[in-house]
């Protein structure tokens, strides 16, 4: 249970250990955009967790990071293709940080730390909660990004925010660009920190 | 069980063992999603169509031809057909002269070489500003101009374009586009 729960509080990716924060701060600019990117990732981490934990005795210590990485990048690869076949705009918004999922260092390092030790059930479980707690922090990131800067979340409009005389909301535009990303990013950390520090 | 010694036949049959196996289940994947992807892409191309022509019963991407620029570029023209007359031209078009990368629009004329509609199919510009290009505010004021004596240069530079506030050179990268595919379809008509 603790294993299962670990990824999005205690071991929070972006949150508690800063990992993958280029994806992090690039892609979050709408909540369907950090949704997206963390179920991809969530995908890419359980499978390829999985996988590594099943290979683990089979491959020489010598070669076990090009071997992960054979394993993530056939995983990235998937996910890449199916994603343009079955939801191409989700697709067309995400662009370059599908493939570069390959290199985040999230996934390689729960392989490296967690699945080269562990049997296949708990890396299972360690992917998921890695997972799903990266997901959650993107989704939570574009939520607030997307409702400052656009006035909505998913996609659905929440007046906040005054409007002009067109009656479009007049919003803070800053934060769907890259400094509203480390803004937010910021007090969300400091925020976490302090809950985690009572 | 034992980790395996790192020796070099070990760590060779490893690595081949492990992209063989990746190779092919990237093969099988790849096959399975062809069909899908250049469905979606398709689709994506009819209804870009659809937005800047008026209806029409035939395939134009089955009619489409092609039109080569002075400067060496080649756009796509797709021909909207009802009961086999003409009722309008679908011109894919581009600039290079966006703000960050190439924009590209799908932009509809009727068959005397007014502007139907336009429809932004792909670019990369600053969210909130140059993104305003794809709204109504923006583009509708192409609707029903003709090119011919409807000057396509922001009012900045002498034309008749109201440009987007704090985006001239997306407004400027967008008339120049439109442009573009105007001077491909008169092209294309003098073949």
């Amino acid at each position: 249970m603790q294993n299962l729960t670990k990824g999005f509080f205690k071991e929070n990716a972006v949150f508690v250990l800063l990992l993958g924060l280029c994806p992090t701060l690039a892609v979050t600019s709408s909540a369907v955009n950090g949704l997206g990117m963390g179920l991809a990732t969530t995908f890419v981490l359980i499978m390829s967790n999985m996988a590594i934990s099943l290979i683990k005795d089979l491959i020489p210590d010598k070669v076990r990071i090009p071997s992960f990485i054979v394993v993530i990048a056939s995983f990235v690869t998937i996910v890449d293709l199916s994603m343009s076949a079955y939801s191409p705009d989700l697709h067309a918004a995400l662009g370059i940080f599908i493939p570069l999922i390959v290199v985040n260092c999230i996934v390689l390092g729960r392989a490296e730390a967690y699945a080269s030790k562990n049997n296949v059930f708990n890396s299972l479980i360690d992917g998921l909660s890695i997972g799903l707690g990266f997901a959650f922090a993107l989704t939570l990131l574009g939520s607030i990004r997307e409702l400052l800067g656009a006035g909505a979340i998913f996609g659905i409009n929440i007046p906040i925010f005054p409007v002009d005389q067109s009656n479009a909301p007049i919003t803070m535009l800053m934060f769907i660009l890259a400094p509203g990303g480390f803004i937010v990013l910021g007090y969300l950390i400091a925020l976490i920190n302090k809950i985690r520090n009572v | 069980m034992a980790k395996k010694e790192s020796t070099f036949p070990n760590m060779l049959i490893t690595l081949l063992v492990i992209t063989f196996a990746s190779a092919t289940s990237l093969g099988y994947v790849y096959e399975l999603t062809k069909e899908p992807i250049a469905q979606a892409k398709l689709n994506k191309k009819i209804e870009a169509i659809k937005q800047v022509v008026p209806t029409f019963d035939n395939n134009p991407n089955d009619e489409m031809y092609e039109v080569a620029m002075d400067n060496g570029f080649i756009l796509e023209l797709y021909p909207a057909k009802m009961q086999d007359s003409l009722v309008g031209t679908a011109v894919k078009t581009f600039t290079k002269n966006g703000f960050s990368g190439e924009i590209w629009l799908m932009v509809g004329f009727t068959p005397d070489g007014s502007i139907i509609d336009v429809s932004v199919l792909e670019h990369k510009e600053t969210p909130g500003l140059g993104t305003k290009m794809a709204e109504p505010t923006f583009k509708d004021q192409f609707k029903i101009k003709n090119p011919t004596s409807y000057k396509l240069s922001v009012k900045k530079d002498g034309g008749d374009v109201d440009a987007i506030t704090a985006a001239t050179i997306s407004s400027r990268a967008f008339c120049d586009a439109v442009d573009r595919a105007h001077k491909a379809l008169l092209k294309g008509d003098n073949q």
